[in-house]
């Protein structure tokens, strides 16, 4: 297998970030932009300020299909997919037996379709389509699109240059989903993103990538943004990295995830080690997700050990670095529970000297989403 | 002023009598990005050719710098704590790291020239 994996792959758009002056580096098996010659910084800023467009093409997307995909689906996820609304996507947690999270994953029920379409992490596709298949074969069959780009676009301004090649966009709340044409393109379209930002993620067949990745690009609003600012943005709104802050070592509860569950799911308490995970929803984990705002400047990178102020170790830190948009750094971490309480005092080994920071709510920065407001 | 010298660590160095600036080449600051924050070293601290001697962060990664000759610290440019964006916007001047009382002035005789840094850089 080692051959294959050495050759890293490309997304329909690779030609344009090269053209683009991207920075490439290996990420999930393709050679993706990490930065442009902007950089991370402006990157940043300018998606918060304006709006940004981000090649995730590299993401697994699938459509599920069967009789009752959503009641499939359910055997593998404690989301509330039978009751997820024609129109609507929905945040899930796939688990293994254990209860432990294989991946965070969004789940969309288009209108008038039977079949569930899935968007899945880069890093995990592979594993979590062999997963799903095998765990669903005979009731739901999953059909993984390889056939297909995926870009985002985020930022204020995201809906005002979508709308102007996908006028149908404007209407979408967060977290709906429709079909529509982007630029004359077939597209999935659904309101959202993983910078906190509006924003939309706009599938569309490879073929019509490139063309109207130009046409969003060519908007004055629209810069493009590699990995590296994906990654400082989704710090700062305080989601989750799979394989950082979430994986096979850890459960919904201690990741702070329980809204992942769904409300029908706790009673009826048919998914994935649902007692157990039922149970640790109402009494408590021994360790738990938090945000951390160091004092000083020093970044705290993945890894850091955490103590108290006694200096006894109490977690790790799981993602750090640099929130542009506050000018200071910001980290997200497991400590042990009497120790997640905002405003606690926490010391962070960096490099061997511990550095005081304090446990922060999440976001760092505020969500910006265009809610549908409540009637 | 005296021209500069160069390591393979990418650390630019001006001899000026038995003391010695340091700093991060242009080409280590751009491949490093957006710089965020810079931890130097305390002056009077004695550090041996190769030790850790300062590390600079990025808004991606932290990355070491290296002493690149043996001596004793006997300056860090403070501005770079207020304003770390200094070494991505003039790393060969303003953006320097630290000033180094040199323990054994031989040992410059290792360093590159520009014109070999700048061929070393290529061959990368």
């Amino acid at each position: 297998m080692a051959t294959t994996e050495d050759v890293l792959r490309h997304t329909p758009l690779h030609a344009l970030h090269l053209e683009l002056g991207g920075k490439m580096v290996p990420f999930a098996g393709y050679e993706m932009p990490v930065q442009y010659p902007a950089g991370i910084l402006k990157e940043h800023l300018h998606t918060r300020e304006k709006a940004g467009l981000f090649d995730v093409s590299h993401m697994g997307q699938a459509f599920l299909s069967g009789d009752d995909p959503a009641a499939a689906l359910e055997r593998l996820t404690p989301s509330d997919l039978i009751g997820l609304k024609e129109g609507m996507q929905r945040y899930c947690l796939l688990l293994n037996d254990q209860g432990a999270i294989l991946d965070d994953f969004m789940t969309a029920r288009l209108a008038g379709e039977r079949a569930l379409y899935l968007v899945v992490n880069a890093a995990t596709k592979e594993s979590d389509f062999a997963y799903i298949a095998q765990k669903l074969a005979g009731v739901a069959t999953l059909n993984p699109q390889t056939d297909r780009a995926l870009f985002a676009l985020q930022g204020p301004a995201a809906e005002a240059v979508l709308a102007r090649h996908a006028p149908d966009a404007a209407a979408l709340r967060f977290m709906h989903v429709r079909r529509m044409d982007v630029a004359g393109a077939p597209a999935i379209v659904s309101r959202s993103g993983y910078t906190g930002e509006d924003g939309f993620e706009i599938s569309l067949n490879a073929a019509d990538a490139d063309r109207v990745a130009r046409l969003l690009l060519r908007e004055a609003e629209v810069m493009p943004i590699g990995l590296g600012a994906r990654d400082s943005l989704r710090l700062e709104a305080g989601l989750c990295l799979y394989g950082h802050d979430i994986d096979e070592s850890t459960g919904p509860i201690e990741a702070n995830l329980a809204f992942a569950i769904g409300k029908r799911r706790k009673i009826e308490k048919n998914f994935p080690a649902a007692e157990h995970i039922v149970d640790a929803l109402f009494n408590g984990v021994p360790r738990k997700r938090i945000g951390i705002r160091p004092d000083g400047r020093a970044p705290a990178r993945e890894g850091t050990e955490i103590a108290d102020k006694n200096g006894r170790v109490i977690g790790r830190v799981t993602s750090g670095g640099f929130a542009p948009s506050l000018n200071v750094p910001v980290a997200m971490g497991y400590v042990e529970s009497a120790f997640a309480g905002d405003g606690t005092e926490i010391d962070l080994l960096v490099r061997g000297k511990p550095v005081p920071a304090h446990v922060a709510p999440m976001p760092f920065v505020p969500h910006r989403y265009k809610r549908t407001t409540p009637s | 002023m005296s021209e500069l010298r160069f390591t393979n660590q990418h650390e630019w160095v001006r001899i000026e009598g038995d003391e010695a600036t340091v700093g991060i080449t242009k080409y280590a600051a751009e491949q490093l990005g957006d710089v965020v924050f810079v931890e130097l070293p305390e002056a009077g601290k004695k550090l041996a050719r190769d030790a850790e001697a300062a590390v600079v962060e990025s808004v991606k990664a932290a990355s070491e710098v290296y002493a690149p000759l043996s001596g004793e610290i006997v300056a860090a440019n403070a501005a770079l704590s207020d304003d770390p964006a200094k070494v991505n916007a003039d790393p060969e001047g303003e953006g320097w790291f630290f000033r180094i009382k040199l323990a054994d002035k031989a040992e410059t005789e290792g360093l590159m020239t520009a014109d070999q840094y700048t061929e070393f850089v290529k061959g990368l």
